[in-house]
């Protein structure tokens, strides 16, 4: 078997459900589906100064995705656009879209490399925080 | 004629391959199905001895091409039991489709409906949005049952004298279900509407009699059906397809051409502008002469009872439900369920790591997924081809995705 996909550190990530929910009243939210696989995360910020002061996400999709918006949420509060994109740099570099060492916490998704038609399961959350912070 | 699911295995040589040390446990045929060699080797002999454009050339290869795309015709309309002439050849269902929304749908007037149901995949839905876009068509939707079947008592009381069309899955890709077909032309006549049927996942599974339907239209996949990519089927009544402009232009489709005026070729040639899929035509011709060498009578109680032995293994397992019909009446082996606490991704993903190929998602189904409100299902799809050990390896994987994944 080569069941290398869901190692336990991404699946803990899912578990943890970091930031899962809504905010009561956010700044601004967006929603991205990603209409190959159907998921969908919905991304609520609440943002001042440019920075994100608190973060919630609603995601209606895999694992993947889960434990990235998870992930995503663990280190979002305090940093404005810029710093969301360097994020996003670690989680491509875990993924092998970009060349360099992935940071904590997306270092975890590097199993799925390999796995091209998951990546943008990992990436869905990402594109969501995105256009909300646009 | 007996059935020996060995026999037909050895067949298909891309189930004999080992993959990262396991065997190939293919069931994702609702996608894709399998090709036999009997199809291989007739796109072969083509291709190696009679390639050449078709009806056009007088040399002797093109009198080759020609002899064999117009057999693979004749093949294609016994299989479901029609006149050639009504056979015509596209890119694949979801072209089949749009040809008749483009087509016949340009003879449909503002106001006119349609009726399409709950179920419906996209590829019978969309082209038919497009066409509301163009013309002003209504559409109004069946429901389908909490067993995922096509709720046909709601059927009546969407019917008017402006109802020109009802256009339903003859098998759902997510369920199954078999529509009741006679049920459906028996109401559709009290208004004068036309029956299509998209038989994409129907095909697969034996051959039809479409005269004796009393239906209109009808379509299907290729690659479904054991043949190539990049050929489909329209079916319609010659006197459907008389009526009907053309939904492509350029050459073939044509009766003379000038600047001032063109006048078309008569059906089907009609609808098959430029050259046409000449080496996949060849191959369903092939792999409908296949299909009729199988006894389906066995070969379908062999899938059926592989769907009861799916049945009863995903009962064991702790969170698991299946999506549509418990019994195996009136459906085909199309299979959906669910993993409590399990995305069907991630159950495909997990099955993937144990040889098993199957689909999850919406599939192509987003109405339907969002009438049940699910984010998707996992579907075990089932050809003749499959036996015991796909379905018992499919077992193991969910039974593990179940223990590992929540």
């Amino acid at each position: 078997m080569t069941d290398q996909l869901y190692q336990d550190r991404i699946v803990a990530l899912a578990k943890a459900k970091t930031g899962a929910g809504k905010l009561a009243s956010p700044t601004r939210s967006a929603r991205r589906d990603n209409p190959l696989c159907g998921d969908r995360v919905v991304i609520d910020v609440k943002v001042d100064n440019g920075k994100i002061a608190e973060i919630a996400h609603q995601v209606r999709g895999c694992l993947l995705c889960q434990a990235s918006a998870s992930a995503l949420a663990s280190v979002a509060v305090g940093r404005n656009a810029a710093g969301i994109e360097k994020v996003r740099l670690d989680a491509e570099r875990a993924i092998g879209r970009e060349e360099g060492e992935a940071g904590e916490p997306f270092a975890a998704f590097a199993p799925v490399r390999s796995h091209k038609s998951r990546h943008e399961c990992v990436l869905l959350p990402f594109e969501a925080l995105k256009e909300a912070l646009s | 004629m007996s059935f020996d699911v060995n026999t037909v295995r050895r067949q298909f040589p891309i189930l004999s391959q080992i993959i990262d040390g396991q065997p190939v446990h293919y069931l994702d045929n609702g996608a894709s199905a399998q090709t036999p060699e009997a199809v291989l080797d007739a796109v072969r002999t083509y291709e190696t001895t009679s390639r050449a454009n078709v009806l056009r050339g007088v040399h002797r290869l093109a009198e080759r091409a020609t002899e064999a795309y117009e057999n693979a015709r004749v093949e294609v309309a016994n299989f479901l039991s029609v006149d050639p002439m009504e056979v015509v050849f596209t890119g694949g269902c979801t072209a089949a489709i749009n040809l008749v929304a483009y087509s016949y749908g340009s003879l449909l007037k503002p106001g006119d409906r349609i009726i399409l149901s709950e179920l419906e995949h996209h590829s019978n839905i969309v082209p038919w949005q497009l066409l509301r876009q163009r013309s002003g068509i209504e559409i109004d939707v069946v429901p389908v049952t909490v067993n995922g079947r096509i709720d046909l008592n709601a059927l009546p009381r969407l019917l008017t004298p402006r109802t020109k069309l009802i256009s339903l899955a003859h098998v759902s890709n997510v369920t199954g279900t078999l529509v009741d077909v006679h049920a459906v032309v028996t109401l559709a006549k009290t208004v004068g509407a036309k029956v299509m049927l998209d038989g994409a996942q129907r095909i697969p599974h034996g051959p039809v009699d479409l005269s004796a339907m009393g239906i209109d239209f009808y379509v299907f996949a290729g690659h479904k059906a054991y043949g190539p990519n990049g050929i489909g089927v329209l079916w319609a009544k010659a006197e459907h397809l008389e009526a009907m402009p053309p939904f492509h232009g350029g050459g073939s489709m044509i009766g003379r051409v000038t600047f001032a005026e063109t006048t078309w070729a008569p059906p089907p040639r009609r609808f098959e502008a430029g050259t046409p899929p000449i080496g996949p035509a060849i191959g369903l011709g092939a792999a409908c002469q296949w299909m009729r060498t199988l006894d389906w009578k066995e070969a379908h109680a062999h899938e059926m009872a592989l769907v009861e032995r799916l049945m009863d293994g995903l009962q064991k397992i702790d969170g698991a439900t299946l999506f549509g019909p418990g019994s195996t009446q009136n459906r085909y082996p199309v299979v959906s369920f669910l993993l409590e606490g399990v995305h069907p991704h991630d159950v495909a993903q997990t099955l993937d790591s144990f040889g098993v190929a199957v689909r999850a998602g919406h599939h192509c189904c987003q109405p339907l997924m969002d009438r049940f409100d699910l984010d998707g299902t996992t579907r075990v799809s089932i050809a003749p081809y499959n036996d015991n050990t796909d379905i018992d390896a499919l077992l193991t994987g969910v039974q593990h995705a179940a223990r590992t994944l929540r």
